[in-house]
């Protein structure tokens, strides 16, 4: 038996965070019905990225909705409102990635679907929380980590403020939903209590730096401070970084200074035998390292550095990851089939339970596919004009 | 407040660092009890300090932040005796989470056969680097090798720069977080049906999970992600979505159609480019905007384009975020019983924020109360 057999997802969000969630909750067994506005449908369709596209709709909308079904209903179409209603009283979940208000306004919010259905496990993600100053402004991932101090954390100390180039907060905050409608639904077994479950980009975002920024709250309020060069992490000393190398780059995560020294023949930093300088005296040890690796290839350094067991790693791009044997060992290529028949190759959940892969060869569905089916299946068919 | 919804289950964290212990903690703040279970040596998180930070003198801050709200177990899991008290402990918990490489567990005698053998209802949870088959099996899991395998280094920063890692330990955070999504998802099975569960995840599939969308992209264009020649905010995204300098600071600008882009900040010689523009002559557009964008100051750019509804933002550090009423009103810090601040779990039940003040426990802490409680003696 699947984790989330026999779950119903009714799913309101567009774009990522939201449907990263449901994308989640399918993979582990639930059905997932994504409610989109006909014609138009989530936005993200059309967020064609990089110029490529799969049948009419952006890749990352096939990445994203996989495994799910849609069925198209104008929220502001009294009849098609009902028909909601009508899959909202079978649902276990409903989730949406609304602004403030618009559920209100539809008469969808978590009271509305609650005298609906008392047993729903209600899930919402915003931008920055339903009250305070912030509320209204956009929930957008580069715009969160602009305010949030994510931007700070990477990259030389001499470029500038740099995004994490994946929209790591959506993503976060969609993980963070789903763990929130996975406990409320364990809750729910037995009492058949709904719940409601709020998460935000804002509050994701600050528990994704819950290490760092607890550091920052408790040491006076002082600021992250990058390295000068070959930069990984502001609160980790030498050699945390990555170098180049004659013919690539190479990543090395630990390691005693003097050792190394004596490992690469790295002269230089053999004098730095206190550990406490290797925090302190991170750039000019990082500079010594950068200068002496640049002279000889990374397979060579790596024939050193892996036989005494120090964490080190070539840098791989998508080509060179794909024909590395290790990545195919992982399996973790899916190809899916689209409603419209397209094959399309994506990857798959990273979750192994008992032993099996989760692999669906659902792929995403075309807008409103599943509409008539739906109404057939739950019988909610138009309501007498 | 209502109880909270995983009230009554129990967690055994054999864990270190961060990827387990995050994941443990989730769990905790959603109401588990959670026992770290530690060699006589302890986590060794608990003397790996940032900043050198440390608590009572004797644990780091970082333990202490990953660690709040658990108990500690002390045992020598080579010890035979100990060993009989451990399988009693399993023998009435729920949840077991381990971080150990490949192969260590089963040498210990606590793999999932041997786990399941002493309960049948166990949900047994392991975190390795790279999963327990194929050449890399054998790698260290450590977040910054990850990084470099998978990928990422070449999503952030601009194309002249060289790869560059994400400042934060995406990999065991992200994999972390699904872990706790496994575990709750095979909690509810296990509720339903008694039947456990064996969750098997890796810092490498997550962070490949992580990437979907790039991986997806990747796959059918075949054109590796181009970081964009300066500005960069997303291979994917066109322009103007990134950074941008402006005279005394530096603003974000998201997805903003490039029209309403020119006529917000009246500039002429954006009004050249049309939609389909924006991502095949990105780094020109990029240029043309930062050249704008620096003659003015942050507050005159953000009013023109907040006024226009464009999605844009000024960028802030830390400490200009903390002294934000935006901020203080989400209630997102919390005191610990050690003197210390931090954050708590991001997710609101029922309009509740979930707080917690209970520390990290001391190494061994809770032993004579664990082993009265569950009878190990």
């Amino acid at each position: 038996m699947k984790l989330l057999e026999g779950i119903l997802v009714i799913d309101f969000s567009q774009f990522l965070s939201g449907p990263s969630a449901s994308l989640r909750l399918a993979d582990l067994g639930a059905r997932v019905i994504k409610i989109e506005k006909p014609e138009t449908g989530d936005i993200c369709r059309h967020l064609y990225v990089s110029d490529v596209k799969i049948d009419d709709d952006s890749t990352i909308f096939h990445a994203i909705n996989r495994n799910k079904e849609s069925y198209a209903a104008d929220l502001k179409n009294p009849e098609d409102f009902e028909k909601v209603k009508k899959l909202l009283a079978k649902a276990d979940v409903v989730m949406h990635n609304f602004r403030p208000g618009v559920m209100e306004r539809l008469g969808l919010d978590y009271k509305a679907v609650k005298r609906i259905n008392p047993s729903a496990v209600y899930a919402e993600i915003s931008g920055y929380g339903q009250e305070g100053p912030w509320k209204d402004l956009p929930g957008q991932d580069l715009l969160l980590q602009a305010l949030t101090g994510i931007i700070h954390l990477s990259n030389d100390a001499h470029q500038p403020p740099t995004p994490m180039g994946v929209a790591v907060i959506d993503i976060l905050a969609g993980t963070h939903l789903a763990q929130g409608i996975l406990a409320a639904l364990f809750q729910r077994i037995g009492s058949n209590e709904g719940a409601f479950v709020q998460v935000s980009m804002l509050e994701s975002a600050m528990d994704f730096q819950f290490e760092v920024f607890t550091c920052f709250l408790n040491d006076g309020y002082l600021l992250p401070k990058r390295s000068q060069s070959n930069h990984a992490h502001s609160y980790v000393g030498a050699p945390y970084g990555v170098y180049k190398t004659y013919d690539g780059y190479l990543a090395l995560a630990m390691g005693a200074i003097p050792f190394l020294g004596e490992l690469l023949r790295c002269e230089p930093v053999k004098k730095y035998t206190d550990p406490s300088e290797w925090f302190i005296k991170r750039d000019e040890i990082k500079t010594a390292f950068a200068k002496h690796l640049a002279t000889d290839t990374t397979a060579h350094w790596l024939s050193l550095l892996e036989p005494a067991d120090i964490w080190c790693s070539e840098v791989l791009n998508y080509e060179q990851l794909l024909d590395q044997e290790g990545y195919k060992a992982l399996d973790m290529e899916l190809m899916v089939t689209t409603t419209s028949g397209t094959e399309v190759k994506t990857t798959r959940c990273p979750i192994r339970v008992d032993g099996e892969l989760l692999k669906s060869s659902l792929g995403a569905p075309e807008l409103g596919y599943h509409t008539q089916g739906i109404d057939h299946e739950f019988e909610i068919n138009n309501t007498p004009k | 407040m209502t109880k909270l919804p995983l009230a009554g289950v129990t967690v055994l964290e054999f864990c270190q660092y961060l990827s387990g212990p995050s994941a443990g903690l989730r769990l905790a703040d959603l109401g588990a009890r959670v026992i770290k279970i530690e060699s006589p040596k302890g986590d060794a998180c608990r003397k790996l300090a940032i900043e050198d930070l440390w608590v009572d003198n004797e644990d780091s801050l970082l333990f202490h932040t990953i660690n709040r709200n658990k108990e500690s177990y002390a045992a020598d899991l080579k010890d035979p005796l100990a060993m009989v008290k451990i399988k009693a402990l399993i023998s009435q918990s729920d949840v077991m989470i381990h971080n150990f490489r490949p192969g260590v567990m089963s040498k210990l005698g606590l793999d999932y056969d041997q786990a399941k053998s002493i309960n049948k209802r166990i949900i047994y949870t392991e975190i390795t680097g790279f999963g327990a088959l194929g050449p890399w099996s054998k790698k260290p899991g450590q977040d910054l090798l990850i990084q470099a395998k998978s990928g990422l280094m070449y999503t952030s920063g601009n194309s002249d720069n060289p790869p560059v890692p994400f400042g934060l330990a995406i990999a065991d955070i992200i994999c972390g977080a699904h872990s706790v999504q496994g575990i709750l998802a095979a909690l509810i099975r296990m509720k339903k049906t008694g039947i456990g569960a064996k969750l098997e995840l890796s810092l490498m599939e997550s962070l490949l999970d992580f990437q979907f969308e790039l991986l997806t992209t990747y796959y059918r264009s075949d054109n590796l992600p181009l970081r964009s020649e300066t500005n960069n905010g997303h291979t994917l995204l066109g322009a103007p979505y990134g950074l941008h300098k402006t005279r005394d600071g530096f603003i974000a600008i998201a997805m903003v159609p490039l029209n309403s882009l020119a006529q917000a900040l009246n500039c002429e010689s954006l009004r050249l480019y049309t939609q389909q523009d924006a991502f095949k002559k990105r780094d020109e557009i990029k240029k043309i905007i930062a050249a704008h964008l620096i003659n003015e100051d942050n507050a005159f750019w953000m009013d023109k384009l907040q006024s226009a509804d464009l999605w844009a933002m000024e960028v802030k550090n830390w400490k200009a975020l903390v002294g934000e009423e935006g901020f203080q009103r989400m209630g997102l810090v919390q005191e610990i019983g050690v003197e210390v601040n931090t954050t708590r779990c991001p997710i609101r039940l029922n309009n509740a924020r979930l707080y917690s003040n209970k520390a990290a426990p001391k190494l061994g802490a809770n032993n004579d109360h664990i082993e009265k409680e569950f009878g190990l003696i």
